[in-house]
């Protein structure tokens, strides 16, 4: 626990608990992982979907349930991070369509560009609206929701600006760039591989470097990560960049996939990945969120967008559907994420 | 720091009066300038939402081919930016140019109605065309679509699209989305002839035009429906996301795609063959016709009340019909977009 030696009260986080323990049961692991309950509400709603509509745990739907969701689990990883600093990131959704369109628009002048070019260039279309956001949360001090609902508008405009509000098509777009998010290596679809190689960075990252460390100082409590040494308005400065990027990059992968860039690509979207965030676990408050956590809750988001056409009920009650099952979830992760740190503080007792 | 910021406020107040004033002065295209009236032509005026939209070009293009089939003269007008504002200044001069007519595409129903009441009371016919005006600024409206033609259409497309067998489902925007839920009920009505008998419409499934959701409900109703011959999806955002899906999974000519959707958008789709044909109106006509309208009204041929009939050039006798609380004229069928001719309308709108 490198923690302790940076003088943060890091009661929340917990991920070196797991490895420590290498001697116990696999039953008193799982019972230390504090997702579990979300990982079981997951079976059971896979059970339930599956009754209804065996179409559901084919590997064709399987995959394609995969491929919607990477860019929801990309983007959830850049969320947690700026939500782990006690801050909001709304303009998420505006960075992926101006970064898209940037891209559509490059591609439709210049067919013959390398693929990998293109998302470079998204990226760091992306990185650098990052950057003006976390200029404004970090160095100018506005509060993140403010600054990110304000940036929000003016990517929004930027996007409408430079597209002339008109949308690129698939005919404008070679067939290169759409390859991107349609091609697969060895039989898995390069958004799932693209989604797992940032789960694996993100998780060293955040795990195993020093800078990725203070990221939970800084969140779990800012005065004593400042007083500690560490560089708190450049952590917070780097986490808004960090997601920024992660917006570009999925804001290439969007356009990529749905072979078409509007102004109001993603309207919106950044509500479903901080919702995503929350039911993997990740506090509000600040301080603690995990990379098995989000994954959860992407994955959970995703099924919900999958089996909720293929349960085949009236699209009145769908949204209603949504909603309580993401309820649920939260309550019954709650109550297990409660009784596990119970148990936690009780061993700690003894 | 409190200077610094009320000087950055100061700036970015004076940038904007800036560009208030900017939109304020219009830009403007007139086809025929001058003053043709004397010679006993009739002035029509058009205005569209804005310049530079390839869609209104065409607009304004069917407008000036039916007044000048007549003998009359077009003036063709449309402001740098979409807002009312832009387009009551428009309205204001073309009463000074009095002028016989006004075509409107509004940029807003409500905000035109005083300068268009002042038009009419000067004895200028004022009808609205594409974006319809509030009942009590208009005489009547053009409108494009007539759900029946476009519902019934859809239903004609699949049906011999798939051999007048199997299963269909249908692509929706919302749930509450009024035009496709006309268009489905239209649709549902053309089902009901016996001559569909084979046919069955398995789903209406909503993807709220939004891409992930509609790629989503086509890939649900894929699988749903592992017979599945043809989907139908009147909203451009759901044809469009199906044709990416049914190309992706490589499922052309198996499952027959058609509906409603923007050439630019279906383009790719309908090149590949992904999806035979879809429709959409045409501008042009939709212009056409409401230069053939507002000939009509100035001449005295119609009112503008419901059950007034009129020879609208190439488009044969229309009859006007009543619009809620103000009356309207329906465009007719649907226009074809297939292989032969989306080449040259991917790049119209």
């Amino acid at each position: 626990m490198e923690d302790k030696g940076t003088g943060a009260t890091i009661a929340a986080s917990q991920p070196a608990t797991g490895g420590t323990v290498k001697t116990r049961s696999f039953a008193s692991n799982i019972s230390k992982f504090r997702e579990v309950g979300l990982l079981g509400f997951i079976v059971l709603l896979s059970i339930a979907v599956q009754i209804r509509n065996p179409s559901f745990l084919t590997l064709e739907n399987i995959s394609d349930m995969a491929t919607n969701t990477a860019i929801l689990s990309i983007l959830a990883v850049g969320m947690m991070l700026v939500i782990v600093t006690r801050g909001i990131d709304l303009s998420i959704g505006a960075i992926l369509a101006l970064s898209g369109m940037t891209a559509a628009l490059t591609v439709g002048a210049f067919p013959d560009l390398h693929p990998a070019l293109v998302i470079m260039l998204g990226t760091a279309v992306g990185w650098i609206s990052g950057l003006v956001v976390g200029f404004l949360v970090a160095k100018v001090g506005i509060l993140p929701i403010i600054a990110t609902l304000g940036m929000m508008n003016v990517f929004r405009g930027l996007t409408y600006m430079i597209s002339g509000g008109k949308w690129v098509s698939a005919h404008q777009m070679p067939s290169s760039f759409k390859g991107i998010a349609t091609g697969s290596f060895l039989g898995v679809n390069n958004l799932i591989l693209i989604a797992i190689v940032i789960y694996l960075v993100a998780y060293y990252f955040i795990q195993h470097t020093r800078t990725g460390r203070q990221i939970y100082a800084v969140g779990s409590n800012p005065d004593s990560a400042q007083i500690s040494g560490i560089k708190s308005k450049r952590i917070i400065w780097l986490v808004y960049a960090i997601m920024g990027s992660l917006a570009g990059l999925a804001g290439v992968l969007w356009v990529s996939k749905f072979a078409s860039a509007q102004g109001d690509t993603a309207s919106g979207y950044e509500l479903s990945v901080i919702a995503a965030c929350v039911l993997g676990g990740v506090s509000i408050a600040g301080g603690s969120g995990k990379i098995s956590g989000i994954l959860l809750g992407s994955i959970l988001f995703g099924i919900l967008n999958n089996a909720l056409p293929l349960i085949n009920v009236s699209p009145f009650w769908q949204m209603g559907i949504q909603g309580g099952v993401i309820l649920i979830a939260i309550l019954v992760n709650a109550f297990v994420k409660r009784g596990v740190d119970r148990s936690h503080l009780m061993r700690r007792r003894i | 720091m409190k200077k610094w910021v009320s000087t950055l406020l100061t700036a970015v107040m004076v940038m904007s009066l800036l560009a208030a004033c900017s939109t304020k002065a219009p830009g403007e295209s007139s086809a025929s300038a001058g003053d043709g009236n004397k010679d006993g032509k009739k002035k029509h005026a058009i205005i569209f939402k804005n310049t530079g939209n390839p869609y209104g070009e065409k607009m304004m293009e069917g407008f000036k081919n039916a007044v000048e089939e007549q003998g009359n003269e077009a003036i063709l007008k449309a402001p740098d930016q979409p807002t009312a504002e832009a387009q009551i200044q428009m309205i204001e001069e073309l009463i000074s140019q009095k002028v016989d007519s006004i075509s409107v595409a509004a940029n807003d129903e409500d905000a035109l109605q005083p300068a268009l009441k002042k038009a009419m009371n000067a004895g200028i016919q004022v009808l609205s065309l594409d974006s319809a005006l509030n009942p009590a600024s208009r005489k009547v409206h053009v409108n494009q679509a007539d759900p029946e033609r476009i519902g019934r259409t859809l239903i004609q497309g699949v049906a011999e699209m798939i051999g007048n067998e199997g299963q269909i489902a249908i692509l929706s925007a919302t749930s509450q989305a009024s035009n496709q839920n006309i268009w489905i009920e239209w649709m549902k009505k053309e089902l009901e002839d016996p001559k569909y008998s084979s046919i069955e419409l398995v789903k209406v499934a909503y993807g709220d035009d939004l891409r992930d959701k509609s790629v989503s409900e086509t890939e649900a109703l894929l699988k749903s429906y592992p017979d599945l011959k043809g989907i139908i999806a009147p909203t451009t955002v759901g044809i469009a996301a199906a044709g990416k899906v049914l190309t992706d999974k490589g499922l052309k000519g198996k499952v027959q795609l058609t509906g409603l959707g923007l050439p630019s958008e279906m383009a790719e789709y309908i090149q590949s063959g992904v999806s035979q044909w879809m429709y959409l109106w045409n501008p042009i006509d939709v212009g056409y016709m409401t230069g053939y309208t507002a000939d009509a009204l100035v001449k005295g041929d119609i009112t503008g009340a419901v059950g007034n009939k009129f020879t609208a050039g190439e488009l044969g006798e229309k009859e006007i019909v009543a619009d809620g609380e103000g009356t309207q004229i329906m465009l007719g069928d649907p226009f074809k977009f297939d292989a032969s001719n989306i080449a040259e309308w991917k790049d119209v709108y």
